[in-house]
């Protein structure tokens, strides 16, 4: 017997070893609750290995900006003076879409719309990947206490360390984001391949999509704040069953991350309409449209609270306005080339509706993209003649910081 | 642990100080997780894998390689987000089959070194779609040119990295 042990000595451990990480391995498959704490060895592994990420990260930054701000300056009374140019000509542009933005947030008020604000970023720099091509995640250098929680246009933050965290990216294919269409409205899942590529799944073989159109969250996942852009369509093609197959190219490339912002809390508040322009819904419509009879003069705006508070939908407004509720989710977006230092901690972002995932969040614009969201119109809003309600609604008391949620796998 | 560091079975064999038995994989981790992000191209090549072959047949113990693997792959996995196994068992195979063929065959000269790196590539590869599809249940495309393209890609960083291993190995 035991010269047979001792002949099969190699072969008997070997089994033993395979069989003990089918089991551990068997054990994980079995328990994919998203609440399943973090594996000790999985700190240790991130704990040995962040560190010298870190030191190179910073190495390499501190290295480019030494080039770049001091050493490199070819071209920078040029581009100074190209940039004044663009500062005109946005000035003008502000000028027409701050009108726009007016209109749409007394549209907005008239139907208790609620809006997402991104409150609070942090900045936070790529410093290590996977290194496999089976798990495109990726580690920044921010962890839980810079107040990094899981849950995440990049991708989210799956896992927490104390002073990294690890991103799954959109293009894993065990992920998965709410998305839709820009211009038809189309609503998909967006998910990774085992290559790497991305692509929209659950849009009807009926419809049609072109070429070139932009995806954005859609929201309805309850992780990405809804409008951020995640790319566009590439290739459109007859899918399994009664689905297309829509190829999505992310709009940040996602092999070369170098800094990211992630969304650490998003507000939920109620339009608030601009008091010294209120107006009825159907006085919007009579600036546009020639056939409704010219509007008749503007209540005062005691008069306005007063019987705002008497018509029934204004009461269903100033319900939800008290009731209305602040998310909290953790996203990951890839942040534009940055021309100045980066943004940590709070961000003055005004909405996060219809902006690039490339872009800095203070330069996101608000736009009505989603004002005909059905979920958030009211049902006496739409139908009765409403009035804006003459109180502003207040935004949500104190931002609740909510369990975790994974995207849909 | 005489186990660990070297093995008595043959003429030839070798052994790795302990900071180079612990630095080494350490480094090929981190380097492998590090360089992805500046090159992406990086990720069809396993530096772990290769450090792997490396240690077993150096040392030509079937323990010791299963064992070198084995923790290298767990290491490598925890940096995944993948359930922590998928490279260990890999790894472990190959760790055991590149320590036990290197006690029969000369793996000292750079042309088995590059065919021996490109047969436990795909072994690799092999076992770690099986386990993937067959027990984790991941979506995975198996394709032979990528997976032989990689394989020699691998086997050519592999002549290096054994030649860089070969400067720090210890005869016993």
């Amino acid at each position: 017997m035991e010269s047979v042990l001792g002949r099969y000595r190699n072969l008997i451990v070997l089994v033993g070893v395979l069989f003990a990480q089918i089991l551990g391995l068997a054990i994980q498959v079995k328990r994919t609750s998203d609440n399943e704490p973090t594996r000790l060895i999985r700190i240790w592994a991130v704990g040995s290995v962040s560190p010298f990420e870190k030191v190179l990260a910073w190495a390499q930054t501190s290295t480019g900006n030494l080039w770049h701000n001091y050493f490199y300056l070819r071209g920078v009374r040029a581009e100074n003076r190209s940039l004044k140019a663009q500062i005109e000509r946005m000035s003008l542009e502000q000028v027409r879409m701050s009108q726009d933005a007016d209109q749409a947030r007394r549209l907005q008020a008239l139907l208790a719309f609620k809006e997402q604000f991104i409150s609070q970023t942090v900045a936070a720099q790529v410093i290590g990947s996977s290194g496999s091509e089976q798990s495109r995640s990726v580690f920044i250098d921010q962890g839980e206490k810079n107040g990094i929680k899981t849950d995440g246009v990049v991708g989210k933050v799956l896992r927490v360390y104390r002073s990294t965290s690890e991103v799954l990216l959109i293009n894993d294919q065990t992920s998965g984001v709410g998305a839709l269409l820009e211009k038809t409205r189309l609503q998909g899942i967006l998910r990774g391949t085992p290559s790497g590529e991305v692509v929209l799944e659950k849009v009807m073989s009926d419809e049609t999509v072109p070429a070139g159109e932009q995806v954005l969250t859609s929201g309805g996942d309850g992780i990405f704040p809804k409008g951020l852009l995640v790319g566009a369509v590439t290739k459109v093609s007859p899918g399994s069953e009664l689905f297309l197959n829509i190829h999505v190219r992310p709009a940040a490339d996602l092999s070369k991350l170098e800094e990211v912002l992630v969304v650490t809390k998003i507000d939920e508040r109620q339009a608030e309409p601009d008091q010294t322009n209120a107006a009825r819904a159907v006085d919007i419509l009579a600036e546009r449209l020639p056939g409704v009879p010219s509007k008749p003069e503007v209540a005062a705006p005691g008069a306005a609270q007063g019987s705002a508070a008497s018509e029934p939908g204004a009461k269903a407004n100033a319900a939800k306005a008290a009731g209305s509720e602040a998310s909290s989710s953790t996203t990951v977006v890839k942040k534009a080339p940055a021309s100045g230092p980066l943004p940590t901690g709070s961000s003055p972002a005004k909405s996060s509706t219809g902006s690039p995932v490339g872009s800095a969040t203070n330069s996101i614009k608000a736009s009505g993209t989603n004002s005909g969201s059905p979920g958030s119109a009211k049902p006496g809003g739409a139908t009765a003649p409403v009035k804006a309600p003459a109180k502003p609604a207040k935004p949500a008391s104190q931002p609740q910081t909510q369990p975790v949620q994974d995207s849909p796998q | 642990m005489a186990i660990t560091y070297t093995s008595g079975e043959q003429v030839e064999v070798y052994r790795f100080s302990i900071p180079a038995t612990v630095l080494i994989p350490l480094a090929a981790v981190f380097l492998q997780a590090w360089l992805p992000l500046r090159f992406p191209f990086f990720t069809i090549f396993d530096l772990p894998l290769l450090v792997t072959i490396g240690f077993a047949t150096a040392r030509r113990s079937p323990l010791a390689g299963l064992l070198t693997g084995g923790l290298i792959g767990i290491l490598q996995d925890a940096l995944t987000h993948q359930p922590i196994g998928l490279y260990g068992i890999s790894k472990t195979v190959v760790g055991f089959g590149a320590s036990s063929l290197g006690i029969k065959l000369d793996v000292e000269n750079a042309g088995a070194r590059f065919l021996l790196t490109i047969v436990f590539y795909v072994i690799h590869e092999v076992v770690y779609f099986m386990i993937a599809r067959g027990l984790v249940g991941l979506h995975m495309a198996w394709s032979w040119p990528h997976e032989l393209l990689s394989g020699v890609a691998n086997a050519l960083l592999g002549v290096l990295v054994f030649m860089l291993l070969d400067r720090v190995k210890q005869r016993t």
